[in-house]
């Protein structure tokens, strides 16, 4: 069973068995545009809260997607180097940036849940 | 963000769904909801129109007109038949740009001048200071002014009642009382630039838009799309501390007045011609698919910094990242391979002969 969170940066993580994906919402493609490239990180690279894990970049701007927790990445997104714009497309499906193994999950009860973050960008 | 200026049109685009954003001190689109990527095909394949009101009209009227603006730009502004449009700069003392300008002949002693919106101030200051010694009068018009652009500009407009199809790239009209029409615009494509009073604009920009072949188009698509032509932006790949001959835009400067002209800034012009310039302006084409931004350093194979980007991004209809920028002349020639810095990255990047896309202007 996942549990979905949000952080105030427009990040969502979709939790199950102690491995996060990550992505960003869909309020955030849309306030970013047409994405024409996302820079993923190494697989195995260590993140801590605040670091920048991605970088996408839209027609006119390069905008950072900073690590939500602290954790290893476990996975990227592979598809979005040849279709960037699955992020726009399908922003909390496909559209997903990166999976980490989250060092230590207690960093999650800081988040919101969707109603809370829905709340906050309303 | 409070003291922004506002366009007249303001309200029409906010009906149109508009994402606003601050430029040049003015409130302006910067995207309609079908995004940057649209827009910008659109604009390409049909027409796309552009509210570009913060830019600034100037006419300038007097006996002595055409010899002010020869004194003030490095223009043969006699030589301008009427009706004729020029691409010309405002340089300091030293040869730097103050400003690029388009200029129109409209009679014998009449001229209009587009400034760009951030710079209007100052040019017309530097106008005033200058024009102390001739026979010229200088209006800052309160104007909307629109730019329809595209394959299908001229036929949107014969359908909306304002028939410019007599007018060829780089020439103008005055089709009604106050109004100015020119064939030119800033996307590479053919199309027109329009100024008209405020109280008549949102009527005609409606008329245009309920031609289903027209669509609003915001600054970020501008961008791109000038970016695509190889355009030039002041304030980012033109500035005071830039020359003509850095910036590659010799050519619209006559010969004869590089030579003998007495405008504003022609001494320190001729030493930067004699002595050669320190960097000049190139294309430049990243080899991957990630974009490089202005600000971004060039480096040779050494690793020693060579250059510097001063605009880039992606372009729609290239379909690859696209970027300009400043380089030593030893790295201008199309086809060197030099590296941006982005972030921790080294990214190859060639020297690319622009436009990325070829202009489809309409020539006599």
């Amino acid at each position: 069973m996942s549990k979905t969170y949000f952080t105030s940066d427009h990040e969502w993580l979709r939790v199950e068995d102690g491995t996060a994906t990550v992505g960003i919402t869909d309020y955030a493609q849309e306030q970013l545009g047409d994405l024409v490239f996302v820079e993923l990180p190494e697989v195995g690279k260590a993140l801590k809260k605040g670091d920048t894990a991605v970088v996408v970049e839209s027609v006119k701007a390069a905008s950072d997607v900073y690590a939500p927790v602290d954790g290893e990445v476990t996975e990227v997104n592979q598809a979005l180097s040849s279709e960037p714009a699955l992020v726009n497309s399908s922003a909390m499906g496909d559209g997903w940036l990166w999976k980490m193994k989250l060092a230590d999950e207690s960093e999650l009860e800081g988040l919101m849940d969707e109603a809370a973050y829905k709340a906050s960008i309303a | 963000m409070s003291d922004l200026k506002h366009l007249p049109l303001e309200s029409l685009h906010e009906e149109a769904g508009a994402r606003f954003g601050a430029f040049a001190g003015w409130r302006m689109p910067l995207t309609y909801p079908a995004g940057v990527m649209k827009e910008h095909l659109h604009t390409r394949q049909e027409a796309g129109l552009f509210d570009i009101s913060h830019m600034q009209l100037f006419a300038m009227e007097g006996k002595d007109a055409a010899a002010f603006l020869s004194r003030a730009c490095p223009l043969d502004a006699a030589a301008l038949q009427p009706g004729t449009s020029k691409y010309t700069i405002l340089l300091n003392e030293n040869a730097g740009i103050i400003d690029d300008l388009i200029v129109t002949r409209l009679g014998p002693d009449r001229f209009m001048v587009v400034a760009n919106a951030g710079n209007a101030a100052k040019d017309e200051a530097h106008f005033r200071a200058i024009a102390g010694d001739f026979d010229v009068a200088i209006e800052a018009l309160d104007r909307v002014l629109l730019a329809l652009q595209g394959p299908e500009a001229e036929s949107v407009l014969v359908g909306a009642g304002l028939d410019l199809t007599d007018l060829t790239f780089m020439t103008a009209a005055e089709p009604r009382e106050n109004w100015f029409a020119a064939r030119s615009g800033y996307t590479g494509e053919d199309g027109f630039e329009i100024a008209l009073p405020p109280e008549e604009a949102r009527n005609f920009a409606e008329k245009l838009l309920a031609d289903d072949r027209v669509m609003w188009i915001g600054l970020a698509a501008r961008d791109s799309l000038r970016l695509e032509a190889g355009l030039c932006l002041h304030g980012q790949d033109l500035d005071e501390d830039t020359d003509p001959v850095s910036a590659a835009i010799l050519w619209a400067i006559p010969k004869k007045l590089r030579e003998a002209g007495d405008f504003v800034g022609a001494d320190a012009l001729r030493r930067i011609i004699a002595e050669g310039p320190r960097h000049v302006r190139v294309g430049l084409k990243p080899e991957g698919r990630q974009p490089i931004r202005a600000g971004a350093k060039l480096l040779n194979e050494k690793g020693e910094i060579v250059g510097q980007v001063t605009s880039g991004g992606f372009g729609p209809s290239a379909g690859y990242p696209i970027a300009m920028g400043y380089v030593a002349p030893a790295y201008r020639e199309s086809g060197t391979m030099l590296e941006a810095q982005v972030r921790e990255n080294r990214l190859p990047v060639a020297i690319y002969a622009l436009p990325f896309t070829p202009h489809r202007y309409r020539k006599g």
